[in-house]
């Protein structure tokens, strides 16, 4: 229902917009234009979203998932205690971060929402269950193969050079996303 | 550069661990890929919908306007203004993000400092509201407390970080 106000909101303003500034004889070229290049870009990013989403199955089933979740294992304590006396729990919540890791993120949501089942108390969130829906909207990805599609489609000859910027960026913003969930956890109740 | 042999070497490296856990690595691949494309799939109309409201936005000025409106408080945390559409819809949608930066990489160039923030932008964030409502959806949560706010928190960093990464990384 939000999609349809937004749709409704931006083709407002444009035609407003186009009105006012003279420019309204633009506006149906520039629609059908852009309708076109929704598919010209599904097409060219086609190929190696096919092609990341089967190295994610492969990683998953090489084991590289386990081998994250031990390597995660001293930090998730931390961020989540319970699951230091929960080992089902324990399992789930690695599992989501370690499929959104590797860029699984149809895997990552039923593992993290039956982990968010466990962490809830009654119909109120619990801190922890906080931290763990922050650290689901502040992606970690080991590799952003849609935005990496999106580059190579349009030309560019290293798409993955922005790697180190993405990881710099959203390990700060997860970072401090949980570090600010966690200040306002012990101040508000 | 590392990031050069870094994705050549994890994929061998996926491969090989696959077969020595005597898994069929080829039939993963075909498996997931096949995924991929049901996913795309799914998003191809979205992704036809919101290019055409982008465009229109573009054509009839409205973009222009919503870019230099933000432009000073962009500026005061150094993120490049032309990235304001973006920084609006990432949280709401992520085929509408995809397609804003779609476009915004396309104009500017991939390799522009622009292109490659909005990239940053995209490779870093994620859809905060529709995570949310499916999460707490699903699991029946209806007092949310502080989550949105340290949500959107995050994803305040995670803008103004790509902007600066980028400068940090391809100055220019």
């Amino acid at each position: 229902m939000v999609m349809s106000w937004i749709w409704f909101g931006i083709l407002a303003v444009s035609v407003l917009c186009g009105f006012l500034t003279g420019r309204g004889e633009a506006l149906a070229g520039a629609l059908l234009e852009g309708a076109q290049s929704g598919i010209t870009l599904g097409i060219s990013i086609a190929g190696s979203l096919c092609l990341w989403s089967g190295v994610g199955r492969l990683m998953e089933s090489a084991g590289i998932t386990q081998l994250l979740a031990r390597v995660f294992s001293p930090l998730l304590c931390r961020v989540f205690p319970s699951a230091k006396r929960n080992e089902l729990l324990k399992q789930e919540l690695s599992a989501n971060i370690c499929a959104n890791f590797l860029g699984l993120g149809n895997a990552a949501t039923p593992m993290g929402i039956r982990a968010a089942k466990q962490l809830k108390r009654g119909d109120t969130a619990t801190d922890e269950l906080c931290r763990l829906i922050v650290l689901n909207t502040a992606s970690i990805q080991l590799l952003p193969s849609n935005v990496a599609a999106v580059r190579s489609a349009l030309g560019c000859d290293a798409p993955f050079d922005i790697l180190p910027a993405v990881w710099i960026t959203s390990l700060l913003s997860a970072g401090l996303g949980v570090l600010a969930a966690w200040t306002m956890g012990r101040f508000r109740r | 550069m590392i990031s050069g042999y870094l994705v050549p070497v994890l994929l061998l490296l996926s491969c090989a661990l696959a077969l020595h856990r005597k898994e069929n690595a080829y039939d993963r691949l075909l498996v997931g890929g096949a995924e991929g494309l049901r996913l795309l799939a799914s998003i191809l109309p979205a992704l036809v919908l919101l290019l055409t409201a982008v465009n229109m936005l573009r054509a009839s000025g409205a973009a222009d306007i919503l870019t230099s409106v933000l432009a000073p408080v962009f500026r005061v945390f150094g993120i490049p203004p032309e990235t304001a559409m973006l920084v609006l819809i990432r949280p709401i949608s992520g085929s509408a993000a995809l397609a804003v930066g779609a476009d915004l990489m396309a104009r500017y160039g991939v390799d522009s400092q622009i292109g490659r923030t909005a990239a940053v932008m995209l490779g870093s964030t994620e859809t905060t509201f529709y995570t949310i409502s499916v999460y707490f959806g699903a699991a029946g949560i209806r007092k949310t407390r502080y989550t949105v706010p340290a949500a959107l928190l995050a994803d305040f960093v995670g803008f103004l970080m790509a902007s600066w990464t980028v400068r940090w990384f391809f100055p220019k």
